[in-house]
């Protein structure tokens, strides 16, 4: 360095304002969809729709009337197999890669020990939550999506494809069923919300990652039993799962739109609620790991 | 404790002359008191070494420093700034490793440091790349830039770790055991990079369980032991705060213990009837002086010898000796 003042120019020179993080964001999810692991659940979610068609195509003997919904209304149209798929993965394989991504987002990096040097950088505890909250609802919306679009391009391949009859009986065209394929997947993203918050506050409790995964999809699945014991009927309005399924209502003409608002109020109160857990206990956490 | 004149100075005029000042720094967990009543004055420009045995508390002192932990009780300024009120605009200009290098396993060496650099609010984008590649180079880990952390020997994260200390440039350096799992030419090369850190005017504050370590390279330091703060000062400070001894080779003991006794000296009583004569010197009288009262008095001087303790025996005296690591 030839430069009298080293720090005034080149490579010392240093921003004179903080930047908002839009840097340290993409860092984040650079990382995230770096690692195996993320692509591995995304092909996970990929092959529910997959397997479904195609046992679907091979046993396509008739209807038999039994089964999850939708799974009739694929034979007749390959459009729906995206929604089967997410009707089967939104109870199980969604909250598990959820559970995997949330709970992992404050202990996974206690565990590496690069929590303490992402502090010292310093990133700042407010802006790692909120940046750890984003990437996983961008994993939310990406799961949905893979889902959504596997289903319906396997469903184009192995069956008919036309115009979609909805629960109304209307009948709307394949742009206007895409469209509102990709509503249901925003649906079911929304509807992790809450579990990503309650996943993220999780992972502020612990240094051990696989505890925090562990314990957020077991809330999921607790939720959901919860929900389906009239015992604890008051409780079922108040349950982060309770709207999980009722997207069906984005199949009829006109939209309802009601239940969409019903579930993402709820979310907004987990995610308030839960943020604000989080921000207490790692506002003021002790970095020991 | 022994205070040097640094430690005695305290007060907001001394407060631009000191990289780190403490006061009554205390840390508890639960009923256990890990950190008690730490004053530390690190001044500014110096290479401050952080000396205790395991489990004294340095890590945990530095991880208050450092706003990863709060304090119990007391007060903590860094760089002249109140810790952990001003902590985002005192760590930017703070490089740290922290009780061994944390990384991404599968992410490249490069890339764990483009990530942890990108957390710097502070860090311009678009030197990141350079300042990046720049010190791998410093650490020697050029060539290593692109493979992933996973396949790093310990050595090689260590240098990682300290790499990522120097991403930007940095008014104070914090390392943490900065040679644990290094070489000895690993060793080495660290000792020499902190010296051209020193020699650019950062001030460097380096802990360390090895006192041969502090020694070469500090002009400061500090010992802890049990959380306390039982010596601080500079290097030469501390030297001179051991004892100093007299050792005379004679074959005339008795008679030689006879005069360092009027000298006011105390020899105790040789132990094993062998040929020296030793007694811890007080300030009042010059080595010479004793020679030439030995000889006045007869005694065949064969040998004579003003032994200071090394910074070693201080080392041992404040913080024990052996593996016991003090509760």
């Amino acid at each position: 360095m030839s430069s009298s003042d080293p720090r005034a120019s080149g490579l010392n020179a240093r921003r004179t304002t903080r930047s908002l993080g839009a840097g340290f964001f993409a860092s984040e999810l650079a990382v995230l969809f770096r690692r195996r692991r993320t692509w591995a659940m995304l092909l996970a979610l990929a092959a529910v729709p997959i397997l479904i068609a195609v046992a679907v195509r091979i046993s396509s003997s008739g209807s038999s009337g039994r089964g999850p919904a939708f799974i009739d209304s694929i034979t007749q149209n390959g459009l729906f197999v995206g929604i089967a798929g997410l009707t089967i993965a939104i109870p199980l394989f969604l909250p598990l890669t959820v559970g995997v991504v949330a709970g992992d987002s404050i202990a996974g990096e206690a565990n590496t020990a690069t929590l303490r040097y992402l502090l010292v950088s310093p990133v700042g505890r407010i802006r790692l939550l909120v940046v750890k909250y984003l990437a996983a609802v961008v994993f939310c919306l990406a799961a949905a999506l893979t889902l959504s679009i596997a289903g319906i391009l396997i469903g184009i391949a192995l069956f008919p494809v036309g115009p979609v009859t909805l629960l109304s009986g209307d009948t709307v065209g394949i742009g206007d069923s895409l469209v509102r394929s990709l509503l249901i997947a925003l649906y079911a993203t929304v509807s992790l919300l809450g579990l990503s918050a309650v996943g993220l506050f999780i992972s502020t409790l612990t240094d051990a990652p696989v505890g925090a995964m562990a314990a957020t999809v077991v809330l999921s699945i607790v939720a959901q039993v919860l929900d389906s014991l009239s015992q604890t009927e008051w409780l079922h309005p108040w349950l982060f799962s309770h709207y999980w399924l009722g997207f069906a209502d984005l199949l009829r003409q006109p939209i309802e739109w009601s239940s969409f608002g019903q579930n993402a109020l709820l979310q907004l109160g987990y995610v308030v609620v839960f943020g604000a857990l989080a921000y207490g206990r790692f506002s003021s956490k002790d970095i020991l790991s | 404790m022994i205070d040097g004149s640094v430690a005695g100075s305290t007060g907001p005029a001394h407060a631009s002359g000191l990289a780190i000042e403490t006061t009554a720094l205390t840390k508890r967990f639960g009923r256990q008191t890990v950190v008690d009543d730490l004053a530390l004055s690190v001044p500014r420009g110096s290479v401050f070494g952080f000396l205790g045995p395991n489990g004294s508390g340095k890590t945990t002192t530095i991880r208050m420093l450092l706003g990863l932990a709060q304090a119990s009780d007391g007060e903590i300024s860094v760089l002249g700034e109140r810790m952990p009120q001003r902590l985002g605009s005192v760590l930017p200009r703070v490089g740290a490793l922290i009780e061994g290098p944390g990384f991404y396993p599968f992410l490249s060496g490069s890339a764990n440091l483009r990530r942890l650099d990108s957390a710097d609010g502070f860090a311009p984008n678009g030197t990141r790349s350079a300042r990046v590649s720049r010190a791998l180079d410093t650490v020697g880990l050029g060539h290593a830039a692109d493979k992933k952390v996973r396949a790093y020997s310990l050595g090689m994260k260590q240098r990682l770790g300290i790499a990522n200390a120097l991403l930007a440039p940095r008014d104070l350096i914090v390392l943490d055991e900065p040679t644990n799992g290094l070489d000895p030419q690993g060793t080495r090369e660290v000792r020499s990079l902190i010296r051209s850190l020193a020699d650019e005017g950062t001030t460097v504050f380096v802990s360390s369980h090895l006192l041969a370590e502090i020694e070469q390279m500090c002009t400061h330091a500090a010992v802890m032991r049990a959380g306390k703060l039982v010596a601080q000062g500079t290097l030469d400070e501390l030297r001179s705060a051991g004892t100093t001894r007299v050792i005379v080779t004679t074959p005339d003991a008795d008679a030689a213990a006879r005069v360092l006794r009027t000298l006011g000296l105390d020899p105790g009583h040789p132990d094993a009837p062998g040929p020296a004569v030793t007694a811890t010197l007080s300030e009042s009288i010059e080595p010479e002086d004793i020679v030439a009262a030995l000889v006045a008095a007869g005694v065949r001087v064969r040998g004579f010898a003003v032994d200071h303790a090394s910074l070693e025996d201080l080392f041992v005296a404040l913080t024990g000796e052996g593996f016991d690591v003090v509760q």
